[in-house]
């Protein structure tokens, strides 16, 4: 038996009053890619931040590969040095070039040397069509660009783990699809993707499983067919009846 | 995606165009007409009025002497010279305590609590006291402690009460800066896997450098004429040199000598500093008239 990447026990987080997060439940097995829909604030955001510990849960349990993170004697930064992280609004380095965004964490965190960081950092650029704008400043780029820059910056280091947060909702409708095409393609290679998106045509195409929260809870989960062709819950109808429309 | 700013196809203005073109032009050369003229008239009216002050002669005779001047040049110069001295020294150790205590500033968790508010209470404490006051205390009191068998010299004990004072001022500059980089910033960086410190250094701390250099080369400007109050701790430096110098020749010419110089020396970091502020502003607002 393989050990899952991601497993969650009983996560709960609030802020104050505000329940955010109810006792979620999620395993996540190497390769596959799980999509988390449901309204805003209906939790996704928060469930990303906590499993990469930038926010810290209230009761559960976090493992990744069979490492509880949650527990407070565990290194953060080595937790997050092993899950990539790409956010909404891209959250590239401004004053570095493209190429020293991509190899920041190969030098600094796995102090890799820099030429050699650099050769890697390149060929990467070059798969995804960037190798071009590799000694520009992120200013530069369009935002689709941006985002694949930082979609390769995020799995420069070979992250067990990929945790995207909504990362076209800040984006021109013709710029989603070059970076829905590059998140296609590493999903094709094997990795491991928890991805919050509004893109229900994308999640249905590329997504193992499809995970509905609402409240923070999860109300429903099951394969894109499942889930879009019949789902059980009429709160999940609802919801998926707005984006038909 | 965007295409190459400036490069338009050369096409005929319209007649509308040429119309806008001609009345700008009008316009313009009428306010360049305006600006010269009121210029010209103010400055005659000072220079008129300055003249026929009653004491007007002897004033010029006592401040502006051109003999003197020329005489007094070389002291007040090799004086000025300590004070350069001073100020690259000071202005580094001011860069470098002031982002250490920034830094401190920035530290969480409690065990940090006493760094913090050590920090935290120089900053008061040293905005809070005039410069000349922590001169004297330095200059006159640690020596006065009988500490350092050495007779250390005047310039060294401005250099260190310069330091202690501007530090507190330049680390508020800095920790604005380090408050105003976005959150963002911070948590892609730490996602990558970095450590606080690294954070700090390699994301954090460039950007926030970038936000204050005009704030930070206006402090320097400040600093700059400052140096000019080692001379009360006896140190000879221009302003000392013009006061010896002024006593020589019963007349206040090396005083204008000494001013000069300083003048001279802040025009270009002031020009400096109009120009990087510009340039921030052009790169930050594309385009746009107002």
């Amino acid at each position: 038996m393989t050990e899952p990447v991601l497993r969650l026990e009983g996560v709960s987080k609030s802020f104050d009053e505000h329940v955010v997060l109810d006792g979620i439940d999620l395993v996540v097995e190497p390769g596959e890619v799980v999509a988390l829909i449901g309204a805003s604030g209906s939790g996704k955001s928060t469930l990303l931040r906590t499993i990469n510990l930038l926010e810290r849960i209230d009761d559960g349990q976090i493992w990744l590969s069979g490492l509880d993170v949650s527990d407070p004697r565990v290194n953060a930064d080595a937790v997050r040095a092993r899950i990539g992280v790409v956010f909404q609004q891209y959250n590239l380095f401004p004053h570095m070039s493209v190429l020293e965004n991509v190899t920041l964490a190969m030098r600094h965190v796995q102090r890799m040397p820099r030429v050699k960081a650099d050769a890697e950092g390149m060929r990467l650029l070059e798969r995804v069509g960037l190798a071009a704008k590799a000694k520009d400043h992120p200013d530069r780029l369009s935002g689709g660009q941006q985002q694949r820059a930082a979609l390769v910056r995020a799995i420069a280091t070979g992250p067990e783990l990929l945790l995207l947060d909504e990362i076209t909702s800040a984006l021109d409708p013709e710029l989603v699809t070059e970076v829905l095409d590059l998140v296609r393609q590493l999903a094709a290679d094997g990795a491991t993707i928890v991805m919050a998106t509004h893109e229900m045509g994308f999640a249905r195409d590329v997504a193992h499983r499809v995970v509905f929260l609402d409240g923070g809870r999860i109300l429903e989960q099951g394969s894109p067919a499942e889930i879009f062709g019949a789902p059980r819950e009429p709160r999940t109808r609802e919801f998926l009846a707005r984006f038909r429309a | 995606m965007t295409g190459a700013p400036g490069i338009l196809p050369s096409r005929a203005p319209s007649a509308v165009e040429l119309e806008r073109q001609a009345f700008r032009k009008r316009q313009g050369g009428k306010s360049v007409l305006i600006s010269l003229a009121s210029t010209l008239v103010v400055a005659a009216l000072v220079w008129v009025t300055l003249l026929n002050t009653p004491g007007w002669a002897a004033v010029q005779q006592t401040f502006f002497n051109g003999e003197v001047f020329v005489a007094s040049l070389p002291r007040v110069w090799e004086g000025f010279l300590l004070n350069l001295r001073v100020l690259a020294m000071a202005s580094v150790l001011v860069l470098l305590v002031a982002m250490l205590l920034a830094t401190i500033r920035t530290l969480r968790g409690p065990i940090w609590l006493p760094l913090r508010a050590f920090a935290a209470a120089y900053t008061d404490l040293f905005r809070g006291i005039p410069l000349i006051i922590v001169l004297y205390l330095v200059g006159f009191g640690i020596p006065g402690l009988g500490l350092i068998p050495v007779r250390v010299p005047a310039e060294v004990w401005g250099t260190i009460a310069l330091t202690l004072t501007y530090s507190a001022y330049v680390s508020e500059v800095f920790r604005a800066g380090i408050e105003a980089v976005h959150p963002s910033q911070r948590q892609a960086a730490r996602s990558l896997g970095l450590s606080h410190a690294k954070t700090m250094r390699l994301v954090v701390v460039p950007q926030a450098v970038r936000k204050v250099t005009p704030a930070l080369m206006n402090d320097f400007v400040a600093l700059q004429k400052d140096v000019g109050l080692i001379s009360i701790l006896g140190a000879v430096d221009a302003v000392r040199a013009a006061q010896i110098e002024t006593a020589r020749f019963f007349n206040f010419t090396p005083y204008v000598v000494a001013g000069l110089l300083f003048v001279l020396l802040a025009i270009p970091t002031i020009r400096l500093t109009d120009w990087y502020t510009a340039r921030v502003r052009a790169r930050e607002q594309v385009g746009g008239i107002v």
